[in-house]
């Protein structure tokens, strides 16, 4: 078996789990990683549960199934807790990560997870103070990675910056933000 | 001289086109394929390209204008799927029939109905009569690889046929992944200028296409159809071998995955393929001599390089996301059987029909099917000679 990181982004439709993959994967793939993100092949509706898919690897992907037994699972609206199954083939010694003000232990009751490890993050209290918007996603990277340190956290930032500079070349505040809400979801997310 | 980039199988396509830069694009967009030409056009507003974008109102349209524009004189492109492709079908066979370098990407979607649009290969094995050349694309990177290659192929002079570019639907076309794209003097170098075979509008040598033709030639011009066709084998082959030499990555007819000592192989195309590449892994590391064979090129559909490869196993599974509805198997299996009736050792070969309309096929399937496969390889006892992998 290629050994391969598998993800899976839980969220609400426009909430931007689609975007997270891509964001995850792109960043992943400039820090010399093979990736691949993918959505939910579905029809979409604005709010209703969507989910949204990466592998990642220092080797080259070949396989092109769906994930269904992630190492890694990011919930990027709590509220989906209970109404889908976010942990369904979530491995013993997984990891799920949740956007909540909620401690780790409430998730575990929530969820039932008794396996691997829990980690929370406000990361929507951060998005709107740094950024000005509840977009989770981007911090929930951050996350992402001090829970499982699947990429070198200092590349990341470094990468990201060279990115945003690019896009919002004319509003340098959207860089900070962004770049400020990743780095305090990275110090903020709790885990057990 | 390349850019390492991470592209979807569409945005692939997309950027293979912006450098390939045709002189008309004309296009109606279609689920999954919509991006392809959605991003392509943004090119065109862009000014990134010297297209005349043609927005037409249907793919039948897409078709007239394409064939139109290439009559003409000009290098000309669409793309679509699934049922876009089967508005088309009327015009394919007048685009090869009227010899129109045309290349399309075409992303494979499940025919309806019922109504779907999600990944099969019923599109495009439908449309295998038409004198269209087909190459599969695995994954993104030999989506960009085979769109540039298409061009070469399809405008050499030995060949003047129309070619379509597939990759499989959402699990492709969405899949973002690393590719490797070159920068554009060297893509727009290596296409080359369009050697335009007929012009319409050059009013000093008038020229009549598409004329009636009844008992006295159109006998003669669907053999030189064919003909054009086998001649193109020999296009290919040179193409791919030479994109190899320039580019790092050869291509032929078919990929050979560890079948050089193999006693038994896989055949299947498009994504498929990466899948059970890793089971043929899983396989080979408990002994077992299994192999496996991507279909690349499925029209011309090289029959005796197949057969040459295949006689020497003995059991081959044939794994097809097509079902001749109550043909003799699938498209695929139907060709590879006949292909190697005339060999004097040959395999028992089985079909599994798999993910038609989208359905997931699995490691688990993949794993049952390696099984059946080494099973029949021991016995040479065929259980079940079409099978339905994954359906309920």
């Amino acid at each position: 078996m290629q050994k391969i990181t598998e993800i899976r982004w839980h969220g609400r439709g426009g909430q931007g789990a689609k975007t997270a993959a891509l964001l995850l994967g792109d960043a992943a793939m400039s820090l010399g990683k093979f990736i691949q993100a993918f959505p939910e092949y579905g029809p979409e509706r604005m709010g209703a549960p969507v989910a949204s898919f990466n592998r990642i690897s220092s080797e080259p992907i070949t396989i092109h199934y769906g994930i269904t037994e992630p190492n890694v699972v990011l919930v990027l609206d709590p509220t989906l807790i209970g109404s889908i199954d976010v942990t369904k083939g979530l491995s013993d010694d997984g990891v799920i990560i949740v956007n909540t003000s909620s401690s780790p232990k409430e998730i575990r009751t929530l969820t039932k997870f008794s396996g691997g490890k829990v980690f929370t993050v406000d990361a929507s209290k951060i998005s709107k103070e740094s950024i000005g918007k509840d977009i989770p996603n981007t911090p929930m990277l951050g996350a992402l990675i001090k829970a499982t340190g699947l990429l070198d956290f200092d590349h990341m930032i470094e990468d990201l910056k060279k990115k945003l500079a690019k896009k919002f070349a004319s509003k340098p505040e959207v860089i900070e933000g962004n770049l400020k809400a990743v780095k305090r979801a990275f110090d903020e997310a709790k885990g057990e | 001289m390349v850019q390492v980039v991470a592209k979807t199988g569409n945005e692939a396509m997309a950027e293979a086109m912006r450098q390939i830069n045709p002189d008309v694009v004309a296009a109606y967009p279609i689920t999954p394929a919509t991006e392809i030409v959605m991003i392509f056009s943004q090119f065109v507003a862009d000014g990134l390209v010297n297209t005349q974008y043609v927005p037409v109102e249907s793919e039948h349209s897409a078709m007239s204008a394409t064939i139109a524009a290439s009559a003409a004189g000009a290098r000309a492109m669409t793309g679509t799927s699934s049922q876009g492709l089967a508005l088309m079908y009327e015009l394919l066979p007048i685009a090869s029939a009227l010899r129109l370098p045309i290349v399309m990407p075409e992303v494979n979607r499940a025919l309806s109905g019922p109504i779907n649009i999600h990944n099969d290969h019923s599109d495009t094995f439908a449309a295998r009569d038409f004198g269209w050349i087909q190459i599969f694309s695995e994954n993104s990177q030999e989506a960009y690889d085979n769109m540039l290659q298409a061009v070469r192929i399809a405008e050499h002079p030995k060949v003047k046929l129309p070619t379509m570019v597939t990759t499989d639907g959402f699990i492709i076309s969405h899949c973002l992944e690393k590719i490797e794209v070159f920068e554009d003097d060297v893509v727009k170098n290596y296409v080359g200028k369009f050697p335009a075979y007929t012009n319409l509008l050059d009013l000093k040598n008038p020229v009549t296409l598409g004329a009636l033709d009844l008992q006295n030639y159109y006998f003669e011009h669907r053999r030189q159809t064919a003909e054009a066709m086998k001649s193109a084998k020999e296009i290919i082959l040179e193409v791919g071998k030479d994109f190899g030499k320039k580019f790092g990555r050869e291509y032929g007819f078919f990929e050979e995955y560890k079948m050089d000592d193999a006693e038994m192989a896989i055949v299947c195309l498009g994504s498929i393929a990466g899948s059970a590449k890793s089971v043929v892994d899983e396989y080979r590391e408990k002994g077992v001599k299994v192999g496996l064979m991507k279909i690349r090129v499925y029209r011309p559909f090289p029959a005796e390089e197949i057969a040459s490869v295949l006689e020497r196993m003995k059991a081959v599974a044939v794994v097809e996301k097509a079902d001749g509805l109550a043909a003799k198997g699938g498209p695929l299996f139907d060709e590879i059987r006949s292909a190697l009736y005339d060999k004097k050792k040959k395999p028992s070969v089985i079909d599994f029909i798999v993910g038609l309309g989208g359905r997931e096929v699995t490691h688990k399937h993949l794993n049952e099917i390696f099984d059946e496969l080494k099973d029949l390889a021991a016995t040479g006892i065929v259980k079940e000679l079409i099978q339905y992998k994954g359906v309920r």
